[in-house]
């Protein structure tokens, strides 16, 4: 089996950034992922990447992208990894679709939505119930929807809905909205924005498509008539590959500043870590920093 | 003869960007409808697909939900 310097799992910024950084280094390595851009493609108006006053998700993870593809970077796409395992000396790669080995891993898996946990939101996927606002969020134009949450990424989702559709409820399961202040701010003006807080929705409904939903309100039950349901409850790690390494409660990897792991030769770096800021920028200067610390671990070893 | 594909798809949506792109990239000609702007489009890609997610390709009556390569390769005989 080939024997790799490097294998970065994920094409998000992390990754994309590690990809770059090892292709100047002119390492011999190799990117898998699911897809191309990770999170930062599904993201809506971006104002905070420096060097960009204003740039939408898509956009930026297409320039991402054109960034890794011009130093012809090996990338497999829809590789989904089930294993990654420390071997005497070199570090072990298991996807879907074959087995890889390398010296060392930067794992850059970013995270996936949280479900909801509801009956019906299997039923109703893809059938008015989303994970993606900027995707599917044109589909609701003059429509009734909610959102489930009450961080940023659920006011980043009720942003991009209060300009197209009829009527936005938020239901948000605190006492109050949390997220950016300025977000915050323009979404509490809109006038066709309802929140709800201290509200947990219990149930979706609906024949083919969805039709309503339940939410329970300090005890009191009530339904919701809304075509679309835009479920923006939080991220999870996507960790659960590597059992051995050093994870936090949430299921983050714990590395150091160097983006090592507790496992020598393997690092990580993004939103699967334990940094605690979660941003764009951050998880590509944390990719960055990880392709470094491999580079530096190989030159030593 | 070439297929008639049509694309249902948003503005906003990577993965539409992205399929479509593959499609120029093939010399494949299409119809892209904006589902966002076209309520009647939004309508029939339902009706078509039974869900609401974009993108829709209708491959000759074929359809495929979502960027799946590998069946639109096989679709079009890629």
């Amino acid at each position: 089996m080939k024997l790799y310097d490097l294998i970065i799992i994920g094409a998000g910024p992390a990754g994309i950034t590690a990809a770059v950084y090892a292709a100047r280094k002119k390492m011999d390595f190799l990117v898998l992922t699911g897809d191309i851009g990770g999170q930062a493609a599904w993201s809506g108006d971006i104002e905070n990447y420096t060097g960009y006053q204003f740039i939408s998700g898509p956009e930026l993870a297409q320039k991402f992208e054109e960034h890794m593809r011009k130093y012809d970077v090996p990338v497999k796409e829809k590789e989904e990894v089930i294993e990654i395992r420390k071997l005497e000396k070199d570090i072990l790669v298991k996807t879907l679709r074959g087995e890889y080995q390398s010296k060392t891993v930067i794992i850059a898996s970013g995270k996936r939505s949280k479900e909801l946990g509801v009956p019906g939101e299997k039923e109703f996927k893809n059938k008015g119930l989303t994970y993606c606002a900027t995707c599917d969020g044109p589909l609701f134009a003059g429509k009734d929807v909610a959102i489930i949450g009450g961080g940023n990424s659920a006011l980043d989702a009720a942003l991009q809905l209060i300009k197209i559709a009829r009527k936005v409820y938020i239901i948000n399961n605190t006492l109050n909205l949390g997220g950016d202040l300025i977000m915050r701010q323009k979404v509490e003006s809109a006038e066709n924005t309802v929140i709800k807080n201290n509200s947990q929705v219990s149930a979706v409904l609906g024949d083919k498509l969805v039709e309503k939903i339940r939410v329970v309100s300090q005890g009191r039950e009530e339904e919701i008539s809304v075509q679309g349901i835009f479920v923006e409850v939080g991220l999870i790690p996507n960790s659960g590959f590597i059992k051995d390494v050093e994870k936090n409660s949430h299921g983050e990897i714990k590395i150091n500043s160097y983006n090592e792991t507790s496992i020598p030769g393997i690092f990580a770096a993004g939103d699967v870590t334990d940094v605690p800021q979660k941003q764009i920028i951050i998880a590509a200067g944390e990719g960055s920093k990880a392709s470094l610390g491999a580079f530096n671990y190989l030159s030593r070893n | 003869m070439a297929k008639n594909v049509k694309v249902y798809s948003t503005s906003t949506c990577p993965w539409c960007i992205r399929v479509k792109q593959f499609l120029k990239d093939n010399n494949i000609v299409f119809e892209d409808f904006d589902v966002g702007a076209n309520p009647e489009k939004a309508d029939e890609m339902v009706k078509v697909s039974g869900q609401m997610g974009v993108p829709v390709l209708d491959i000759e009556g074929e359809i495929i939900v979502g960027f799946d390569k590998d069946r639109i390769k096989q679709s079009l005989g890629l």
